[in-house]
């Protein structure tokens, strides 16, 4: 059997490191079959896992993006109201009888599959990614539960459909609001964290092969540094990708060497009017001096 | 800190211990359920976890639920597998027979308690020797100093104020409603078609559709968050607003509570706990230092740099139970409204002493505070609370 070991590695193979108690988490979901419930804030690096994951497992992702006023029809599936409606039209000049169109339309042919629906119909495991699930409201975590126990859908019309392989669930949340318990009990927990600075400097290095060591790490203390100031957005793992992407194309070896072009890539970083204001030359000059 | 539990030598082995470890954890305010002991064995044995690092990795994420869990998980680890924080042992063994909760956790969490129990302090309410005398004509002075004397909840709120405010709690929540949903529901005066009913209505007329089926957003209620200051001269009301709280917080699952005084603490989390009493000793041991001096401006800066981020939105009230008496900077107050604002809620002001004759809101931190203010009412008791209810539906 695969050790949590052995999937951190894989992991790190397509590109994401995953910590111990990461690896930990996503090894027990996969061997016990339960969702995954990955909280933290934005930018550590959550909905990369599942990316990461079905990579690793050569499977398909599915994701479910959620968001206020998400409901059954956008997420689980729904009818196709205008092709009923043409078939209906159509059977009635043709003379067919009510009972034979009725079962005609509600069948398979005229059902729209949504990601919910989608996941639990495949024939390889999937891996199913329910992206910021505090956004929903808390009917659809009902909604949710159902499906996350017993991995079956109840259309009314077609009966119950089950599971053909049972799906990889990972839910993330940004903390935005308390999920419900009965949803907490339901899933492994994990709290994501910002990862230290070896681990960044790592993925940095695992993005950008190229980029010089001495500069990789004078990019991740600078943000690590960024960080620690009074920002309304804290810049996320992604942005310090985008940050290293951009030094890289303007050809910065050193942060200090050249303030202009330091200042310009701080738009990857910093993404309100207000942290811009913030973080002036002289404020990014004395942490990049600090991270050197 | 790192030597192993010695575990009594009847017990029977890695079953009891697991089970002990997680009405441990249930002792101590998480919420588990037998589920849980059955899953963490599973667990173990799935993953085949032989050092303490592994059964401390495999565990975390079946027994945690949130990030609070995460933060207590490994001293409440360490406590029951590696023996720290043990306090008289014996006691504890001496009880085994009477419980068939494993002894040690039973010391652990009673050590607990007495240690809340030692700071009970002796002042009440009624003493009226804080910083307010109830008289019109009293001056009010916000006190610079923090209060040294923990003051201890359980005085002031009982489980019978809780079942009295949570009835109103409950009114006062539904009176918030937004009708801005994004879902629609079938309903008879709405403004949408609902496809799927007029299609199935439409079959039983063999396709022809007669009837109309419509759809309309339906109410929602609101996400309602409250902050109270329990600084001493709010002393005399605070008591009404935490049993509020207490009762809100209870009831309502979307509900978030904060006290605030010289420092802004969320006690959302330990008013959750199942066990009333309990969740009044975690907060009380929450508010240390309460009945000092207030800075308002400070704490709420200080919420909506970080707490208002992530659980106030276009859909939140936020009620502040606040006199106005400020000793911090009141600019800092004017800044933190504004903020707070930016993030589309309303926000109401609750001040006791509005209910006073002739009071008018002079003072820095009510000046600044106003124009950002959807209502400033009065409330001292739960009746005022009660009373307030039609003004917050018209919001």
């Amino acid at each position: 059997m695969l050790t949590w070991t052995d999937l951190q590695n894989s992991l790190r193979e397509v590109g994401y490191i995953a910590s111990d108690d990461l690896s930990v988490a996503l090894q027990l979901s996969l061997v016990l079959g339960r969702p995954l419930l990955l909280e933290g804030v934005a930018g550590v690096g959550k909905t990369e896992v599942a990316r990461a994951l079905a990579n690793a497992q050569d499977t398909r992702l599915i994701r479910l993006q959620c968001y206020e006023g998400l409901d059954a029809a956008q997420a689980i599936y729904e009818w196709n109201y205008q092709r009923q409606l043409l078939t209906i039209r159509a059977a009635a000049e043709h003379g067919e009888t009510g009972a034979t169109v009725e079962t005609r339309i509600f069948s398979n042919e005229f059902l729209l599959e949504r990601p919910l629906l989608a996941a639990i119909t495949q024939e390889k495991s999937p891996v199913l990614l329910i992206d910021e699930i505090d956004r929903a409201d808390e009917e659809f975590e009902a909604y949710l539960l159902e499906i996350l126990s017993d991995y079956q859908v109840t259309v009314p019309e077609l009966g119950t459909i089950s599971a053909t392989s049972q799906p990889i669930v990972i839910l993330t949340s940004n903390a935005t609001r308390d999920l419900s318990d009965a949803l907490r009990r339901r899933c492994l927990y994990s709290y994501v964290d910002f990862p230290d600075h070896d681990v960044e400097c790592e993925i940095l290095d695992t993005h950008h092969p190229g980029l010089d060591a001495r500069l990789t790490r004078q990019i991740i203390g600078f943000v690590r540094k960024l960080r620690e100031e009074e920002l309304e957005k804290v810049p996320g793992i992604a942005e310090t990708l985008d940050f290293a992407a951009a030094l890289a194309g303007l050809g910065v070896s050193d942060l200090t060497e050249n303030p202009a072009a330091l200042q310009a890539s701080l738009t990857t970083l910093l993404k309100t009017q207000s942290d811009r204001a913030h973080i002036t030359t002289e404020v990014s000059q004395r942490i990049a001096g600090r991270a050197a | 800190m790192s030597r192993v539990t010695r575990f009594a030598a009847c017990d029977r082995g890695l079953i009891d211990r697991v089970t002990g470890f997680i009405s441990h954890l249930r002792l101590n305010g998480m919420r588990l359920g037998i589920g849980e002991s059955s899953f963490a064995l599973e667990s173990l044995s799935v993953m085949d976890a032989f050092d303490i690092a592994d059964v401390r990795r495999v565990l975390r994420p079946v027994c945690t639920g949130c990030k609070d869990d995460v933060e207590r998980f490994d001293s409440l680890f360490d406590a029951f597998w590696l023996d720290s924080g043990r306090v008289r042992t014996r006691v504890s063994c001496s009880r085994k027979k009477e419980n068939s909760v494993p002894s040690l956790t039973r010391g652990l969490f009673e050590s607990d308690l007495s240690d809340t129990g030692q700071i009970r302090s002796t002042q009440t309410i009624s003493d009226g020797d804080g910083d307010v005398e109830s008289g019109g004509i009293g001056r009010l002075v916000g006190s610079r100093v923090n209060s040294l004397m923990r003051k201890d909840l359980r005085d002031l709120v009982t489980p019978e104020t809780i079942a009295e405010a949570e009835r109103v709690a409950q009114k006062i929540g539904a009176a918030f409603r937004d009708r801005r949903s994004r879902r629609r529901i079938a309903s008879r005066r709405g403004e949408q078609l609902h496809f799927r009913r007029t299609i199935r209505k439409g079959l039983s007329t063999g396709g022809e559709i007669l009837h109309f089926v419509k759809k309309r957003r339906p109410d929602r209620t609101c996400k309602i968050v409250v902050l109270c200051d329990v600084s001493g001269s709010m002393a005399d009301y605070s008591r009404v607003f935490l049993a509020f709280m207490a009762g809100l917080v209870r009831n309502n699952g979307q509900a978030d509570a904060y006290l605030f005084h010289t420092q802004l603490v969320r006690i959302t989390e330990a008013l959750r706990d199942k066990d009333m009493l309990r969740a009044i000793g975690r907060m009380s041991l929450l508010a240390e230092g309460f009945g000092g001096g207030t800075k308002i401006g400070e704490s709420l800066y200080e919420f909506a740099m970080t707490y208002a981020r992530r659980f106030v939105d276009g859909r939140s009230v936020v009620l502040i139970f606040s006199d106005g008496y400020d000793t911090g900077d009141s600019t800092k107050l004017g800044d933190a409204l504004s903020r707070l604002r930016k993030r589309g809620c309303r926000i109401i002001w609750l001040n006791p002493l509005k209910s006073w004759d002739c009071y008018e809101p002079i003072s820095m931190g009510m000046v600044t505070a106003g124009p950002y203010l959807d209502l400033l009412a009065a409330a001292g008791t739960l009746n005022d609370l009660m009373a307030l209810e039609p003004e917050f539906a018209q919001l």
